[in-house]
């Protein structure tokens, strides 16, 4: 098939289509993408004046440019055009993002220096632009995380405004993205951030003495919160300073693992996490969206996927016991082996940030939107192990009606290989299905529907695909 | 052991070739001019619009086919030799055979209007076609379409993916008013407008004009109107596409003909899928039945027979779907464009006119006998245990809510549409809960 003129836009393939707020709306959003990159040549700004003219610019300019984008067209599926896109179809534009994307990801994490971070004095570059907002909320100068989870907030809002717009007639869509939405900017960004601010958390005394960090993002559980039973962590959250709010996120991070999800799985689906209230999610439900045609559904990469994944899994519950292990004995290492350098160091730098983080996030516009959730986080292959199992929650093929186009199997973010369920009338039971609802918004003869019921039949093969009579059951 | 070969790897044929592998050690041979593998003739569409590409629209892996022992030949057949049981291949190629399928599907239909094969007009139904359309619109300042059907609907959503400015003419007074009653077509109608498609209801085409270098440059309507445009496609049906049967003795009307066994008078040789003919048409339907579902069920079926176990093709409730820009449209048993004497008939339409459910019952017995949904889902599983079990329109009703199948938090117009039918009808109906178990009945 002969190919169209590549197009560097996402979701407007036609410029005579743009039109002038459109334009005005880009300009302003990308105005905002400039401070930070003029910031980040450390170029003299105020920070104070130009931090939130950047933050209200991207936000602003993206919601405005997605409304002005979708608002004017029906409602409906808006794919037209995916595979012609330069960036959302594996082009040169999409090689520069993912490029772009990785690169940041690599300074993030082990040279944050080159954000701007400044251990002992000032800030500079990226990071500084962020100064005044850590300084009006807890009083201390920005992070290389503040930085970055600031961004990474500020990805989901507008991307998600975009999102809603895009599914405005599916009603499913737009509640479950406001609700990644408001996850994100409540519990991983704004309750963390005031907890510290109240001295709850992330305090050093006057006396210069740390009492210790622990995540306070409440939805972030073990095992993809992997340095949850760390000693520092468990400590931090023992720490008498932070009673009684550490402690209630030591119960809750372990309830939430042994009863919360296996009770939450059980009902709904791990769609309760993985597309309703997780990060890594939520990004990926937002910025992530406009790559999730790109994971591969070959049979192949479900035997890979589930050949990494329980490997991760497995991988996390021996770091782990072996770190309770030291942390209830005293000891710092086991059967010889030093649990800092032999377990925690190599999950915290080839699953922690090279698998989630680079190639989770840096890929989008190679591999897809889900690879860390698909291939890797050890909390999704729990769930998933569940979710197949023992669960109510199963995506209910609709009696003969698919016509095998392969929009379902296309769309899926996981990779799975939905028509091949929906054109054998089966419903689909999958441990990777984060429940996201897209293969049944792009279906276009109402064949896919999530839904949580009896466990009876939730993965019969009917016989024979209802609607034909000639062949009998019986015979 | 039996050597099986079919000609055509649609729906039909392929649908065919692995359920005789399920059921038997049969030899296999698949035979196709226009793809070397399988792939889904409705989502060609897709694959212009950029939802998709091709590769997305093939629901096997190619290794799929040398697994269950299929075997796939890319060959264009001339010329069937019954009596020989030998195909003859356009490259002078043959290749016999024990038993033969004939699953050609079908080609577009052309009414031999002037400047109908000139450059730039075009029917949409092969891959071929989707690969000239692909060239032909290139650079148009507008596009016309020809015939208000699915097809038609469906290429001018296609030319709109791309901003081409798109007139649409329809020789009805109301689009596929042949198929779908007054509302559901005015409400189609009003979303092809919606779509800035011009929308030329009633109009014919008269005649079709080519520039210097024999490319349509205009065409010329009933009314005698001029329309400047560089595209033409024609959308008025498809027809049996049999022109290889030719001397073959193969008895042909517009389709093979075909007995309940989907076999041809010719031993050993059967048709099916669109390019089949029914010399008896069952029941309500039609003798040549184009559509995805019946190509799959006549391939179920025959499969059967082909493994010594003769199975008539034998249809149950009907049920089709389609989606016209961005409304689905589902239906389920029998909804005629008029009601008939002996039916009752109810509309609903949902304030927003883009929703609306019909449903039509037998007077006498209040039988249900169709129902037309646009714009929300309904279970399959729920018509088609309610047809078997003869419900009536009033029971139906009272059990709306199981056969909803829009997803998850969506909001229900079963109360409403309830309202309507107990004012309308001086009724007084109440709508039952859903019930998961009445719906797990639906399934067994």
């Amino acid at each position: 098939m002969s190919t169209t003129e590549p197009n560097l836009s996402i979701s407007n393939p036609h410029p005579e289509d743009t039109d002038v707020i459109q334009k005005v709306a880009l300009v302003v959003a990308c105005f905002g993408v400039l401070i930070l990159l003029a910031a980040w040549a450390n170029v003299a700004l105020d920070a104070a004046i130009f931090m939130p003219i950047a933050i209200i610019s991207m936000i602003g300019g993206t919601t405005v440019y997605g409304a002005r984008s979708y608002l004017k067209q029906p409602e409906g599926i808006k794919n037209n055009g995916v595979w012609h896109f330069s960036l959302t179809s594996r082009g040169a534009f999409a090689w520069a993002v993912g490029i772009l994307l990785t690169g940041f990801y690599i300074l993030l994490y082990w040279f944050p220096g080159y954000v701007g971070f400044v251990q002992s004095g000032e800030n500079q570059g990226l990071v500084a632009l962020f100064d005044p907002l850590s300084m009006a909320i807890k009083g201390r100068p920005a992070s290389q995380w503040f930085m970055y989870g600031t961004l990474y907030t500020i990805a989901i809002l507008a991307l998600g405004m975009k999102f809603i717009f895009k599914y405005r007639h599916n009603r499913y869509q737009l509640i479950r993205t406001i609700s990644v939405m408001i996850a994100q900017l409540v519990f991983a960004y704004t309750i963390p951030e005031i907890l510290a601010a109240l001295n709850y958390n992330d305090v050093t005394t006057t006396a210069g003495e740390y009492a210790g960090y622990y995540d306070a993002d409440i939805k972030n559980v073990w095992p993809l919160d992997y340095d949850f039973f760390y000693s520092y962590h468990l400590d931090a959250m023992q720490e008498e300073a932070y009673q009684p709010v550490g402690m209630i996120y030591l119960i809750a991070g372990m309830a939430l693992f042994l009863v919360g999800t296996p009770v939450l799985t059980y009902l709904i689906g791990k769609r309760w996490y993985c597309s309703w209230v997780c990060g890594c999610g939520g990004l990926a439900e937002t910025a992530g969206d406009p790559f999730r045609h790109l994971s591969s559904k070959k049979l192949g990469a479900w035997k890979l996927e589930r050949w990494l994944i329980h490997s991760v899994m497995i991988f996390v519950f021996v770091m782990t016991a072996v770190t309770l292990y030291g942390y209830f004995t005293g000891t710092s290492s086991v059967f010889g082996l030093d649990i800092y350098s032999k377990f925690q160091k190599p999950y915290g730098f080839f699953i922690g940030a090279i698998f989630s983080g680079i190639i989770g996030v840096g890929f989008y516009p190679m591999l897809g939107n889900r690879v860390w959730c698909r291939f890797g986080c050890p909390m999704a292959g729990y769930m998933g192990i569940i979710q197949r199992f023992k669960s109510k929650f199963r995506i209910t093929t609709n009696g003969g009606q698919c016509i095998s186009c392969g929009n379902c199997s296309t769309y899926c973010e996981q990779g799975i290989d939905v028509r091949a369920y929906a054109q054998k009338g089966q419903n689909i039971v999958r441990a990777s299905c984060v429940g996201c609802g897209v293969c049944s918004a792009v279906c276009p003869r109402g064949v896919l529907k999530l839904e949580n019921g009896p466990e009876e039949k939730r993965y019969d093969l009917p016989p024979i695909i209802i609607g034909n009579e000639s062949v009998k059951i019986s015979d | 052991m039996h050597n099986i070969v079919i000609i055509g790897n649609g729906i039909s044929g392929i649908t065919t070739a692995r359920h005789v592998r399920k059921l038997s050690d049969h030899k296999i041979t698949v035979i196709s001019a226009e793809t070397d593998h399988f792939f889904s003739r409705t989502a060609l569409m897709y694959i212009y619009m950029g939802h998709m590409k091709y590769e997305h629209t093939k629901p096997y892996e190619d290794w799929f086919w040398e697994k269950n022992r299929i075997d796939l030949k890319r060959a264009f057949v001339e010329k069937v030799d019954t009596d020989g049981k030998t195909l003859h291949f356009s490259d002078g190629e043959t290749m016999g055979y024990d038993k033969l399928v004939i699953a050609t599907g079908s080609k577009p239909n052309k009414f031999g209007w002037p400047g109908q094969d000139l450059e730039g007009v075009q029917g949409l139904y092969s891959y071929q076609d989707l690969e000239t359309m692909e060239a032909n619109t290139k650079n148009l300042s507008r596009a016309v379409i020809v015939g208000g059907g699915l097809i038609g609907i469906e290429m001018a959503e296609m030319l709109r993916s791309r901003n081409i400015p798109v007139t649409f003419l329809v020789r009805e007074e109301s689009f596929w008013d042949n198929v779908l009653p007054y509302g559901e077509s005015q409400m189609i109608n009003r979303h092809i407008k919606e779509h800035h498609i011009d929308l030329r209801l009633a109009t014919e085409l008269k005649e079709i004009i080519s520039d210097e270098n024999g490319r349509v440059k205009a065409v010329i309507t009933g009314t005698g109107e001029t329309i400047q445009c560089e595209f033409v496609g024609l959308t008025v049906g498809v027809s049996p596409n049999i022109g290889l049967l030719k001397g073959s003795g193969i008895e042909t009307k517009r389709g093979v003909l075909v007995d309940p066994f989907l076999k041809t008078n010719i031993d050993n040789v059967y048709a099916l899928g669109d390019c089949a003919e029914f010399l008896e048409p069952n029941g309500e339907r039609k003798s040549i039945e184009q559509v995805w579902y019946t190509g799959r069920m006549m391939g179920e079926a025959l499969a059967r027979t082909l493994c010594d176990k003769p199975t008539k093709y034998e249809p149950g409730h009907w049920f089709n779907s389609a989606k016209f820009l961005d409304i689905e449209y589902q239906t389920y048993g029998w909804v005629w464009a008029k009601a008939k004497d002996n039916e009752n008939d109810f509309y609903w339409e949902h304030k927003n006119g883009k929703i609306c459910l019909r449903l039509r019952w037998e007077k006498s017995t209040g039988k249900l006998l169709g129902v037309n949904n646009l714009g929300f889902r309904l279970r399959h599983h729920a018509f088609d245990k309610w047809f078997k079990e003869g419900r009536t329109v009033d029971y139906v009703l009272e059990h709306l809510k199981d056969a909803n199948f829009d997803p998850e938090l969506y909001k229900t117009y079963e109360a409403e549409i309830i309202a309507q039918f107990n004012r309308e009808n001086g009724k007084n109906i109440q709508l039952k809960k859903k019930s998961w178990k009445r719906i797990l009945d639906f399934v067994s």
